[in-house]
């Protein structure tokens, strides 16, 4: 997958998990205050994501800082490239 | 200590006919049926019946989605129909935070879709880790009345009674207690139930579902008809705004009904199986919590699921207190049995017969049941004054409960 492809599998999936408008979706948008997430959402993000990208990330200390929407695709995307050199 | 009186000021449906009271009376005046076929549960390996009475046409994305995460079709069905029933009220923000308000709705059980949908995820691998964060909330047995507590910002008690088909008499029944005694001025209360073939094979299995009217859903159930086969599963929620009197009156509220007499009682004889002798105790004790003999019943709106046992056990019981002088009829041939959602359903459609004058006959109701003989049927749209009705329901497990309704005066 491209870094494109991936953010648009990340945002398409937090969309319509969340029912989110996708012209709101910012990288530089907070997921607490102007997305509107919460800390059960947060739970459920990392489910969403796990399905999406067939990884396991719960324990994963990264998590932890992310803030916006383009810490995710940031995330996301420096785990799929380990992935992907670890083959 | 001096009780308080306690009456009626908002009512919400959402029933087999969609949602609201009017769209419920419109559909019950007009002799409708609410029960389909439906399909998928003829994919079910021992399931013999094949129809069912489903909520159509509501929308659950007006429920904001911070609080619908946490509702399963019975929460959605009970927080429209709490919100209508506030609305009716002439309730305003300054009642739902001041703690003198609280909700008092049940459930027969938990979510049973969320419920398997769990298990069925969970026994693939014998994982949590797809586990979303609100399966909980779904499952919980007061997910209906935590739910529409939070959605209403309502921070008064909260009541989660759970007595199968008693369920929301008991919930009008023990809120109208607790009014009476002040320890609160408002409750929303009532049941909810979202149809699943965990009920409808609930009945099934134990021969007391109908099995007989798969091709014309519309016939059946039958509650007292000679030919009825069992019960038809519905699903809804039936939601009354109760109000101490006082404060009814303080704030010029419009007063739908007064509760006068309420009673529950245990049938330890069978968890199964209908006494009529205990169905009897029942309304009597509500007569006397009412303080008026048989004579003061203008209407008796009966549990009658259309199952053998229940109706002539019912009769029976009917015949027992009232003789055959007091009209009867069972509003499930309708709409078929929502269970939980029942009692308030059918209470709050009761209301409205006897604010209209008119009581509406047993859908389906053609040959009386020669053992249901002994009670007065309304076969046919009795226009008449009623004053004071009673509403029964008895559960599963042996729950009976009988409340007294009557028209306000002051």
């Amino acid at each position: 997958m491209t870094d494109q492809e991936i953010i648009e599998l990340i945002d398409r999936s937090i969309a319509s998990e969340f029912e989110l408008d996708r012209d709101a979706m910012k990288p530089e948008s907070t997921l607490f205050d102007e997305l509107g997430l919460d800390s059960l959402d947060i739970v459920d993000l990392v489910i969403v994501l796990e399905s999406a990208f067939k990884f396991k990330i719960r324990e994963e200390e990264a998590i932890r800082g992310i803030r916006t929407l383009g810490d995710i695709h940031a995330f996301v995307i420096k785990k799929k490239r380990e992935m992907e050199t670890q083959g | 200590m001096q009780m308080k009186r306690v009456v009626i000021t908002g009512m919400g449906a959402v029933s087999p006919f969609g949602r609201g009271i009017d769209t419920l009376m419109e559909a019950l005046l007009e002799g409708k049926s609410g029960v389909t076929k439906v399909p998928a549960l003829a994919e079910i390996v021992g399931m013999r019946t094949r129809v069912a009475a489903l909520v159509p046409g509501i929308e659950p994305k007006e429920i904001p989605r911070k609080f619908r995460r946490s509702m399963s079709a019975m929460s959605v069905f009970a927080t429209l129909a709490a919100h209508d029933a506030a609305a009716q009220g002439g309730l305003t923000e300054g009642h739902f935070g001041g703690g003198r308000l609280g909700v008092s709705i049940g459930s027969t059980v938990g979510s049973p879709q969320t419920t398997q949908e769990f298990f069925t995820d969970f026994s693939t691998d014998n994982s949590l880790e797809r586990m979303k964060s609100t399966v909980f909330f779904h499952i919980m047995n007061h997910s209906c009345a935590a739910n529409v507590a939070h959605t209403m910002g309502i921070t008064g008690r909260i009541l989660a009674p759970a007595a199968a088909c008693s369920t929301s008499c008991l919930a009008v029944g023990y809120a109208s207690e607790m009014i009476a005694a002040g320890k609160q001025d408002f409750m929303l209360c009532g049941g909810a139930d979202e149809f699943h073939a965990l009920t409808a094979g609930t009945f099934d299995i134990m021969n007391a579902a109908s099995v007989r009217y798969n091709d014309t859903p519309g016939a059946t159930p039958r509650p007292f008809d000679r030919d009825r086969d069992g019960v038809v599963c519905a699903e809804g929620s039936g939601i009354l705004l109760l109000e101490s009197l006082d404060s009814a009156l303080s704030r010029g509220a419009g007063i739908l009904a007064e509760i006068v007499g309420f009673a529950s009682t245990s049938d330890p004889a069978s968890i199964a199986n209908p006494d009529a002798g205990c169905i009897a105790l029942c309304m009597r004790l509500a007569l006397a919590d009412a303080r008026i003999g048989p004579s003061g019943i203008d209407y008796v709106n009966a549990h009658a699921t259309a199952t053998e046992l229940g109706d002539i056990a019912e009769s029976e019981a009917i015949a027992s207190v009232f003789g055959d002088r007091v009209p009867v009829s069972s509003l499930k041939g309708h709409m078929g049995h929502a269970m939980a959602a029942s009692g308030t359903l059918e209470m709050a459609a009761s209301i409205e017969m006897m604010r209209r004058g008119v009581l509406i006959p047993t859908h389906n109701l053609e040959t009386i049941d020669p053992r249901c003989e002994s009670i007065l049927h309304v076969q046919q749209p009795l226009h008449r004054r009623i004053d004071t009705f009673i509403k029964n329901n008895f559960a599963l497990g042996g729950v009976n409960s009988s409340i007294i309704l009557r028209r306000f005066e002051q």
